[in-house]
């Protein structure tokens, strides 16, 4: 309570050249960046991605439908962190815990997903090593679902501390941060949706 | 006090529940029709590429505006600016990348 205070009155002095928006800023500068890393990696597998080796091709390995689901759910996800975000403006605390708890339920659905579908696919024998096309999808893909679990384990960490602290203007730039990384997940996710699996099945 | 922590995070504008339900709806709408399209083969395969590409820059400016509220920030645009020199290294890299590996293939594998 008393930190709280202390917070709140730091920050009104310090209001329009506080670290927060630098550090919310500076995020945003580290989002770019990995936009450029998917990038990267979009194009690898745009280059690799008729190379089968007389192995299975997207159209033959994917099913539509479950990706679909994939995309609904991480669309959902964003949705209800963007609720989290305005409850956090308005400083409410259970709300920014319900909607951040729904969000990691989605996420972690989403995960479950991905593991089912990349261990279905290493069962089947197509794994990274059958071929260039199987590599690059699942450096691009796997690295997609690695962001994903490590915005994850970020919001667990962010619950508990909003469960400690309350929503002050610390946790509240932390839920900023999360917030653009969660939404970068998304629309990296729309264009793995679209090149890989729809783009596949053409 | 509690208007004035309340204020912005990054210069930038936050939504409103109506902006991101509306956000919401409508990257569903773009995720459904190009699915629609593709797996009821639609359209000619070249057509169904273009079309599909059309709805994922769609869906990408609809989870600029709605989700990251991208514009809507005040004074000088820094997170616009960055973004925008972003897209144009995601330019040269994608398409340097795609025309040498292309060129290279036309040159070097027999087909």
């Amino acid at each position: 309570m008393l930190t709280e205070t202390l917070t709140n009155n730091h920050n009104e002095h310090e209001e329009h050249h506080d670290g927060s928006t630098n550090s919310v800023f500076g995020f945003w500068i580290y989002i770019l960046s990995d936009c450029v890393l998917f990038a990267t990696l979009f194009a690898g597998y745009t280059v690799l991605h008729n190379n089968i080796y007389g192995g299975p091709s997207a159209k033959e390995l994917f099913s539509m439908p479950f990706v679909l689901t994939e995309t609904f759910i991480l669309l959902t996800s964003s949705f209800t962190y963007g609720l989290a975000m305005l409850a956090s403006h308005k400083k409410n605390k259970s709300q920014v815990l319900l909607w951040l708890f729904i969000t990691f339920l989605l996420g972690l659905s989403f995960v479950g997903m991905e593991i089912h579908e990349f261990s279905t696919l290493i069962e089947e024998g197509n794994s990274f090593s059958r071929s260039a096309f199987l590599s690059s999808f699942f450096t691009l893909v796997g690295t997609h679902g690695l962001h994903v679990t490590s915005g994850l384990i970020w919001m667990v960490s962010l619950m508990a501390q909003v469960m400690k602290h309350g929503v002050i203007t610390k946790t509240q730039t932390k839920l900023a941060c999360l917030s653009l990384f969660w939404h970068f997940l998304d629309i990296v996710w729309i264009f793995v949706f679209t090149i890989v699996y729809l783009m596949g099945a053409i | 006090m509690s208007n004035a922590t309340d204020t912005q995070y990054g210069g930038s504008a936050h939504g409103t529940t109506k902006s991101y339900i509306i956000g919401f709806i409508l990257s569903i709408i773009l995720t459904v029709i190009p699915y629609y399209l593709v797996v009821n083969h639609i359209l000619a395969s070249e057509m169904s590429y273009i079309v599909i590409s059309v709805f994922a820059i769609l869906q990408l400016l609809v989870q600029l505006v709605f989700f990251l509220h991208l514009g809507g920030e005040s004074k000088p645009h820094w997170n616009l600016i960055a973004f925008v020199f972003t897209l144009f290294i995601i330019g040269i890299l994608v398409t340097g990348s795609l025309w040498i590996m292309y060129n290279l293939n036309y040159n070097m594998v027999e087909r």
